[in-house]
């Protein structure tokens, strides 16, 4: 435990040893190129289908094989990988100066190292099996929507394998908004509810605060290394070029700044993660698939491809480690006081986002890259029992209203994946995938020296208690206990308009099936149940695949190179005693979970009721309820305001601008034509004295002005004359 | 040149004054009976006063200065009343038989108030 390696921008050599692979450009290869066309293929299928208005399946039959197949095709591209190689596909910008001296170049190319291939796998792969869930849970919607939804997830496909794959950051931009617009489009996928499309614009806006931060890092980024290009600037980082340049100008220093405000905008980290507890509006899939598993993690890959700059400054790691253990802990506090269970799982995404950016600030990228894989299998898993409960009950999500699901017939493969993906969530010793990603970055808070870092790794250690209670609290009450249901609010049969009508979240309706009728409950049928095992069995692979996830990122421009001290005694080593206290406190949360919500329910209330009665404690059950009213917070600081400004200038507008000065204007001829409009009275004598009067005045001044000014200015002369 | 006074001797004691004082009297009836009455006709024979005074005017101002432009501006006028008589007796025989009347006040229709 001694090494600081964060001091200042010069350290940053010394942090590499010199030594991270840079890729080569070869001429081969270029099929990898169909990773990303085949979802744009796939989208123009989907639109053609919702044009001609097919009313089957075949839109997500299209979608399903067509990414299963670049699924396929990135599994050839990593047992064909060898060395980091950039892939050229096309020139998209190519623009010269005119004296030649500098250009900006960014092709259209692929940018291939185990970094990449890591997140390309869960990417393509999640994007497959969530694909073919949403063709039995958007069933309802068959039709123009059916079509509509799929060509959306295929769009999304697309942009985010640019933004992995691409290999300069003209394409990850193309890549980040392509996730934004995509995710827009598909939260507001019920576009007729208007929780859904106000969800959708929050995500869009606050997505933009984060864009402009990256953009702005973009610009500098080619400011200060005259390119865009990864394996030009990380060689320029090798070579030290800029190590004298980091010692000075304050462009180099705010790189790593505005790179780490996009990535807290697309992965929901404070201040920015308000959109992604609302995009929960969107069908659940999506849910699974852009707002748990893939498009949030794009911050992180930000983060870990961006790794060399982001030790630019020395207090930017530091940050990054600091806002992902506070979200951690503020996300699972709000986690423990909800009961809508989507909502719940939306808040324990982002608290997860916080533990991989606590990874990446205490140094460790294995860890928050391996988080990412496993977190992307269990909170798939998660999400997508959510869904298929949402499906087969009519869009009830209240953790309340139903009970004992796995006494149920036709729910024991959802409530067994989900009591696997549960405990994968809390880390569970040995047999879960987090027990073995969330204590790698828990245990490296207490190595790495650093601001606080201590003091985050017992937030994350206290955070993990809550996480446990707080997703088992939805287990004990959803799946365990004595069975009883109460429908949602989504109506039933067909001719229900999706979206419409009733407040309910979810907009699944029963129609299809054989559970539809008079508020029965559903069970999911074969293509959810398979879709649920599948990621459960690819979540137990992931437990194996930590060598492997360790390697990848060494092999990758997120290595770090600082070395450690190991030590013998148990207690001076983290790595050792961390499965340890990490295990108690996620038994510990499970235990409270198990007490208030599956042994003794009506404890939990009446611990409310006492809370709530007492003044002192009053406002925590309240506050927590309402999310810490940070929504509120920021529509009292930021929206108010705002919306003050903004309608104080369309008043000034409206009424300065427009009434006063162009209507006046335009009014001001008419009322001087008014004013003179009685002189045209059609009464012919009235005309001949206005001219006699006109001529009368023109011969009064002829011949009295002359005499009147001489007279004035001898008046003058007297009054005043003498003073003079 | 002699002050226009001096020269008045040679009137039988008339001075230009008196002339213009005539002149004025004469336009300022015409004036009078041109705002005052409604017939037609009547305002039409105003204008030949006030055409008249200023006549008068000029063949005074002519004589007074030695100089016959006044007396031919004089023909003019006289040559323009009496085509401006014919005419305007024209107009009013006219617009009499259009509305059976010769008040000028039954002629408003381009007024704007």
């Amino acid at each position: 435990m001694t090494i600081a390696p964060i001091q200042c921008g010069s350290a940053l050599l010394a942090t590499h040893g010199g030594s991270f692979p840079i890729a080569e450009a070869i001429d081969a290869m270029s099929w990898a190129g169909w990773i990303l066309w085949l979802p744009i293929l796939s989208m123009l299928l989907c639109g053609i289908c919702a044009a001609v208005k097919v009313r089957s399946k075949a839109p997500a039959a299209i979608t399903v094989g067509l990414l299963g197949l670049s699924f396929l095709i990135t599994c050839g591209l990593y047992a064909s990988y060898e060395t980091p190689v950039t892939v050229h596909l096309f020139d998209w910008f190519r623009i010269a100066w005119a004296d030649g001296a500098e250009s900006f170049i960014a092709p259209f190319s692929l940018y291939v190292d185990r970094l990449t291939l890591l997140w390309m796998l869960f990417v393509t792969g999640l994007g497959t099996l969530i694909a073919l869930y949403a063709s039995e849970y958007m069933e309802a919607d068959l039709g123009p929507g059916y079509a509509r939804f799929f060509a959306g997830v295929s769009v999304f496909l697309f942009a985010m394998s640019a933004l992995v794959m691409g290999d300069n950051l003209v394409m990850l931009y193309l890549g980040w908004e392509g996730v934004g617009f995509a995710s827009y489009w598909l939260i507001g996928y019920y576009y007729q509810r208007p929780s859904a499309v106000a969800a959708a614009k929050k995500a869009f806006i606050v997505n933009r605060i984060g864009d402009l931060g990256l953009a702005l890092g973009l610009y500098l980024i080619y400011h200060v290394f005259g390119t865009i290009q990864y394996s030009e600037i990380f060689a320029q980082i090798l070579q030290g070029v800029n190590a004298d340049a980091a010692a000075g100008g304050w462009p180099i220093k705010a790189i790593p700044f505005l790179l780490m405000l996009g990535a807290f905008g697309k992965s929901a980290q404070l201040p920015l993660y308000v959109w992604l507890p609302d995009a929960m509006e969107g069908p659940t899939p999506v849910s699974a698939l852009i707002h748990a598993a893939t498009m949030v993690t794009a911050g992180v890959y930000l983060l870990c491809r961006m790794f060399p700059l982001m030790q630019l400054h020395e207090y930017a790691l530091p940050t990054v480690a600091w806002v992902g253990g506070l979200t951690a802990l503020l996300a699972a506090t709000i986690g423990m006081a909800q009961y809508d269970i989507k909502r719940i799982m939306a808040y324990s995404t982002v608290s997860q986002l916080g533990y991989m950016f606590l990874g990446v600030g205490v140094l460790t990228t294995y860890g928050a890259g391996y988080h990412v894989f496993t977190h992307a299998f269990f909170k798939a898993v998660l999400f997508l029992t959510c869904g298929a409960i949402m499906h087969g009950f009519a869009g009830q999500l209240d953790l309340r209203k139903i009970s004992g699901l796995r006494h149920m017939r036709g729910w024991r493969i959802t409530s067994y994946t989900m009591l696997y993906a549960c405990l994968c969530l809390i880390g569970f010793p040995y047999i879960s995938s987090g027990f073995y990603s969330k204590d790698e970055i828990m245990a490296q808070a207490f190595i790495t020296a650093g601001p606080g870092f201590r003091a985050l790794g017992v937030i994350a250690i206290v955070t993990a208690m809550l996480t446990a209670y707080y997703t088992f609290r939805v287990w004990f009450r959803v799946c365990a206990g004595e069975p009883h249901y109460e429908m949602g609010e989504e109506q039933h049969g067909p001719g229900s308009d999706h979206g419409g009508g009733h407040a309910g979240h979810g907009s699944v309706t029963g129609g299809e099936g054989g559970g539809g009728d008079g508020g029965e409950p559903h069970a999911p049928r074969e293509a959810i149940n398979f879709v649920l095992l599948a990621i459960t069995v690819g979540g137990i692979a992931s437990i194996f695949l930590a060598g492997w996830a360790r390697t990848s990122i060494a092999d990758s421009t997120a290595v770090v190179t600082a070395h450690w001290e190991h030590h013998e005694a148990f207690w001076s080593e983290p790595h050792k005693w961390m499965p340890l206290v990490a295990s108690l406190a996620g038994l510990a949360g499970l235990g409270i979970a198990w007490w208030f919500h599956l042994a003794n329910r009506k404890a939990a209330d009446s611990l409310r009721s006492a809370l709530l009665v007492n003044p002192l404690t009053r406002w925590l059950p309240t506050a927590m309820e309402n999310k810490w009213y940070v929504d509120e917070f920021y529509h009292a600081v930021v929206r108010a305001p705002l919306w003050i400004g903004g309608h104080g200038l369309y008043l000034f507008d409206r009424y300065i601008v427009d009434l006063a000065i162009v209507d006046g204007v335009a009014k001001l001829p008419r009322a001087l034509a008014r004013a003179f409009q009685p002189l045209q009275n059609g009464v012919l004598q009235s005309y001949a004295i206005t001219m006699a009067g006109g001529v009368s005045l023109v011969a009064l001044l002829i011949l009295a002005l002359p005499q009147a000014i001489e007279a004035l200015s001898r008046l003058w002369a007297t009054w005043f004359g003498g003073a003079g | 040149m002699m002050p226009l006074l001096a020269q008045a001797a040679e009137f039988g004691g008339l001075e230009l004054g008196h002339y213009l004082m005539t002149s004025a009297v004469l336009f300022v009836l015409g004036l009078v009976g041109f705002l005052t009455r409604r017939n037609m006709i009547v305002m039409f024979l105003c204008t030949e006063l006030m055409f008249q005074a200023a006549a008068i005017a000029m063949i005074a101002f002519g004589r007074f200065h030695h100089d016959l432009s006044g007396q031919v501006f004089v023909i003019f006028i006289l040559t323009v009343a009496a085509a401006e008589a014919a005419l305007a007796l024209g107009l009013v025989v006219l617009l009499y038989r259009r509305k059976e009347t010769l008040s000028a006040e039954a002629w408003s229709e381009l007024r704007e108030a």
